[in-house]
């Protein structure tokens, strides 16, 4: 119960992380006409910060369950 | 080989294989090995979210707008973040009330409301009908191109006869489609596996073609993603397209987010897939992370083939939604043009079948039943079964939906592009938002704020987007967006008050919540909750809690078990109403529910089964009529539920307590096991006490006894016997006198009289008492005492006691010849030791610890006579500790023994202090 809740805040804090990321004026900043790499600057940022929540949400969700999961096996081997 | 027969026959078999994995997902499902049951395959069906909207219209959108279609894929990626929440309490609440659509939530959560929930399906159907008609455009107008191959533009007659026009053919097999996939047969819970299974293989099969073509366009037309990019960066026409702000505001950017954001969680089809289709809380999880990154591949190529295209196509006025397609045919690749199509057939039927689906039970059970119970000129009250009518209702309205849907793409399809129609729905649809949001968070809102909400929200939008597309497409004049009705400047519905410098879809977006919020809240609080609105209202706002009440908890009333079982076999069909009425009666362990009173527990269960069937609404209204219900005021309901909530507090608290309990029991279990073992020692001291007693007595008789019986004993003799008498006394005496000492000590009623006490005067004393001890015995005394010591604070007598303890000792242990004992006194580490040492056998190492003990001597007791109490050594340690010291004995048997005790000096502060 305890890590589920920590759990959801984690996920809420990458919502408010994704909020600033995909707006202006954080937006605005990488809104330029240059190039990183031969993309375009603003494409390259989008894909690169969407991968990082994604990342972010994987993170999250996946170690909080394998944890549960350890802490579990290591309570059933006790 | 792309001629219509071929693609036709195409698309049949891919539309078998649908149907072939729909059917089998239903046999699995039926017996009870579910396919569904798996967090991907959960994941895969969210992903209907992806139409043919994003298959054509993102490139199209692309073309024009450059990342202007990210912020549709963005929305939901965030919201999918808040999914651990917020997702799961719709989850949660709908199970817990077999709610099955989107309008039955909403019903039911302001009191079970059939207005509003007529309402909420009103909405949703005129909502949806141009996001239906965009998925009918979208495969008609790719057909066209296909069969026309290998020409690149479609004929676009526009007004042949509707007999004539693919469109409305698609639109019938749709239907067709539909209805045999959705509606063979009634479930109660409203869930559909085999559906699920079909979708989540489509969109799998709609994310292939989707990465095909973009492969294809990257790296086959062009030499990768780097080459694509520059050639584009050189075109001064697309440099435009590689930011934001040329073509398109932050504002729009926000707006559209925040649509798709509120659309992933209110679209009827995702709520279907997400909610009603959801089978365990659990796959929620992994369709956090997986659904995100679905939306993140299907996109990565959209801005490289929208690229494509325009460079390949430049000047040539190929319409840009069809790209994804035209590109493939214009290399001459014909199997991957057929693969593509068949993609965005999956988009387009995934989102019409789930969506039509979802409306169709809205309408039946939220529109049509309702309308139909109450007319009483079809007596349907009478009917015995009505579950042919309900999959009928269905039926016609999935067909009805699809015609509407084809009807408005003849009225204002070719006006917009997909984006655009999609758009104008999304709109439609976030008008659920505040009575959804505030419904699940806020214990405020009524039936009538909702009402409000929905009806200002709803207004709004077809005034700021429905009528204004209608007057682009001719079917409302022109000059009705441009000069507004009737020449009213302030009424234009794109700058409504005269608010410009918005794009249309954040114009509608914030007059609409700003009239639906508005409204929601104001009307809302314009008088309390009723008793019903209450109720629900806790079992929506309180979904998560793990203690609530149940809905039963909140029935009163009176109803025949009989009339109850009929009523939901007239919905459900005779069959199914007696298997879940039986489950039920073996669940609660009755012998037979048709003949005993029904109860409030029986009475929410038929409910909840009809609720899955026709509507929370409807089934509130069923259920009163056949029950003799007493309602209950609000002040009742209040009572109830904060009963429930006290005895929430009170099962919290009865839980503390229990553990306080707990911890006290385990406190005694201590303590008993100490008094035990008290007890034991105990009863080992008595016997070790009377054992010493009775030694010295033995002998004082037997002695007197000679005495007595036999007066010629030598006076020599009787004297020597006398003496022996004496001494045995005064050992009794000793023996005695330790015993209540050691007794004051342990019971902490000794008296200490502590004061400043000089160590070394102390020794000297003691020396000098036991001087003639010494002298008898012809033991060697050394002393070796340090000079200029700090006072200790302690008893001094005792303290003399333990060193007269320790001397007395040693000189019983040295030998009778050069018997030696040295006593040292000395100062180190804020401490004063005393040693005594003799030249004596020594002590084995297993009797050092022994010796402390009371009534334990050195040595074998069955051999060597005892010389001692036993009880001198344990009240030494027993005053040293109570100083803060220690004594211990250091011994090499054969090399003597060394006793020595340490005692703590007053910290200096104290001293200082005196």
């Amino acid at each position: 119960m305890q890590r589920a809740m920590l759990t959801v805040q984690r996920l809420a804090t990458v919502f408010l992380l994704g909020v600033i990321l995909f707006n202006y004026p954080v937006l605005a900043l990488f809104d330029k006409a240059a190039t990183v790499l031969g993309l375009p600057l603003i494409f390259a940022y989008l894909f690169a910060a969407w991968a990082v929540v994604i990342l972010l949400l994987v993170w999250i969700v996946e170690r909080g369950e394998h944890t549960e999961r350890s802490e579990r096996r290591e309570r059933g081997g006790a | 080989m792309l001629q219509g027969s071929v693609v036709v026959v195409a698309s049949a078999l891919y539309l078998a294989l649908l149907f072939a994995v729909a059917y089998w997902g239903d046999k699995r499902a039926d017996a009870g090995r579910s396919v569904i049951a798996n967090p991907t395959i959960y994941a895969l069906s969210m992903a209907v979210y992806c139409t043919t909207w994003t298959y054509y219209g993102s490139v199209g959108r692309a073309s024009a707008m450059g990342v202007g279609f990210l912020p549709i894929y963005l929305g939901p990626t965030l919201v999918m973040a808040l999914g651990g929440f917020l997702l799961l309490k719709m989850i949660r609440t709908a199970k817990a009330n077999r709610i099955t659509s989107i309008a039955d939530f909403i019903a039911s959560r302001y009191g079970k409301s059939q207005l509003l929930g007529g309402l909420v399906t009103i909405i949703a159907v005129i909502g949806i009908v141009p996001y239906i008609s965009l998925q009918l455009k979208a495969v008609a107008s790719s057909y066209d191109l296909i069969v026309g191959y290998p020409v690149l533009k479609a004929v676009t007659g526009g007004g042949e006869p509707v007999l004539a026009d693919t469109t409305f053919w698609i639109a019938l097999i749709l239907a067709a489609f539909t209805i045999l996939f959705g509606t063979r047969h009634l479930d109660a819970t409203e869930r559909h596996e085999g559906m699920v299974a079909a979708v989540a293989l489509e969109s799998v099969v709609k994310l292939a073609a989707f990465g095909a073509v973009g492969l294809f366009v990257t790296y086959s037309l062009y030499d990768g993603i780097g080459d694509l990019f520059a050639r584009a960066l050189a075109d001064p026409g697309l440099q435009k397209l590689m930011t934001v702000s040329a073509d398109g505001s932050y504002s729009t950017w926000f707006s559209l987010t925040f649509l798709a954001g509120l659309a992933i969680l209110f679209l009827p089809r995702q709520f279907q897939v997400t909610v009603v289709e959801n089978v365990s809380e659990a796959h929620l999880k992994r369709a956090i992370w997986l659904f995100p990154l679905y939306l993140f591949l299907i996109n990565l190529f959209v801005l490289p083939i929208a690229l494509g295209g325009l460079l390949r196509f430049a000047g040539e006025g190929i319409n840009a939604d069809t790209f994804v397609l035209t590109l493939p045919m214009s290399a001459g690749h014909e199997l991957l043009a057929l693969f593509v199509f068949v993609g965005g057939l999956s988009a387009a039927t995934g989102m019409v079948i789930v969506e039509t689906i979802a409306l169709s039970t809205m309408v039946c059970n939220d529109l049509v039943m309702p309308l139909l119970l109450r007319t009483r000129a079809l007596a349907l009250h009478a009917e015995r079964d009505l579950s042919w009518l309900l999959l009928a209702i269905r039926r016609g309205a999935i067909l009805v939906i699809l015609l509407l849907g084809y009807l408005y793409f003849r009225l204002a399809g070719d006006a917009y592009a997909l984006v655009g129609i999609g758009l104008i729905s999304f709109s439609a649809v976030a008008q659920f938002a505040p009575a959804m949001i505030g419904g699940m968070y806020w214990r405020g809102g009524t039936r009538d704020g909702a009402l409000a909400g929905l009806l200002a929200g709803f207004l709004v939008w077809t005034y700021t987007l429905l009528l204004p597309s209608f007057s682009k497409s001719g079917w409302l004049p022109a000059n009705f967006v441009s000069d507004g009705p009737f020449g009213i400047e302030l009424l234009k519905p794109h700058q409504l008050f005269g608010l410009s410098g918005l794009d249309d879809i954040s114009h509608c977006l914030f007059w609409s919540f700003a009239a639906n919020i508005g409204a929601y809240v104001v009307v809302s609080l314009l008088r309390a909750p009723t008793a019903a609105e209450a109720s629900q209202a806790t079992q929506f706002v309180d979904a998560l809690k793990t203690s609530r009440p149940v809905g039963s908890a909140l029935w009163r009333g009176s109803a025949d078990a009989g009339e109850l079982v009929a009523l939901v076999g007239r919905f459900l069909g005779p069959a199914r109403a007696e298997t879940a009425f039986a489950a039920y009666a073996r669940r609660h362990q009755l012998v037979d529910i048709g003949r005993a009173e029904a109860d409030a527990d029986l009475v929410h269960y038929a409910e909840s089964l009809l609720a899955g069937a026709i509507g929370s609404a409807s089934a509130r209204a069923m259920v009163a009529s056949v029950a003799k219900e007493e309602p209950l005021s609000l002040a009742e309901v209040m009572n109830i539920l904060d009963e429930a909530s006290q005895l929430r507090t009170y099962s919290r608290e009865l839980e503390r307590k229990s553990k306080e309990l707990e911890a006290a029991t385990a406190e005694l279990k201590a303590a008993n096991d100490r008094l035990l073992e008290l007890d034991r020692l105990k009863d080992d001291f008595m016997a070790s006490v009377s054992h010493e007693l009775r030694t010295p007595l033995t002998s004082i008789r037997a002695f007197s006894e000679i005495l007595r019986d036999d007066p010629k004993t030598a006076l020599q003799d009787r004297e020597r016997f006398l003496g022996i008498i004496v001494s045995e006394t005064e050992r009794l005496t000793r023996l005695v006198n330790q015993i209540l000492d050691m007794a004051k000590i342990e019971s902490g009623n000794a008296e200490w009289l502590v004061e400043d006490v000089d160590l070394r005067a102390v020794v000297e004393q003691s020396v000098a008492a036991t001087s003639q001890l010494f002298r008898d015995r012809d033991v060697a005394l050394t002393l070796d005492l340090a000079d200029a010591l700090p006072v200790l604070r302690a008893d001094r007598d005792r303290m003399m006691q333990v060193v007269i303890n320790l001397l007395s000792n040693a000189v019983k242990f040295a030998p009778p010849v050069a018997g030696r004992v040295d006593v040292r006194l000395w100062h180190g580490d804020g401490q004063l030791h005393v040693s005594v040492t003799d030249n004596g056998p020594g002590i084995r190492a297993e009797d050092q610890k022994v010796i402390f003990e009371r009534f334990r001597q050195g040595g074998d007791a069955m051999t060597s006579k005892p010389t001692g109490t036993g009880l001198g050594l344990p009240i030494s340690r027993k005053i040293v500790e109570y100083f803060g010291g220690r004594l211990w004995v250091e011994s090499t048997p054969g090399q003597g023994a060394s006793f020595i005790f340490s005692l703590p000096l007053p910290t200096t502060g104290r001293e200082t202090g005196e």
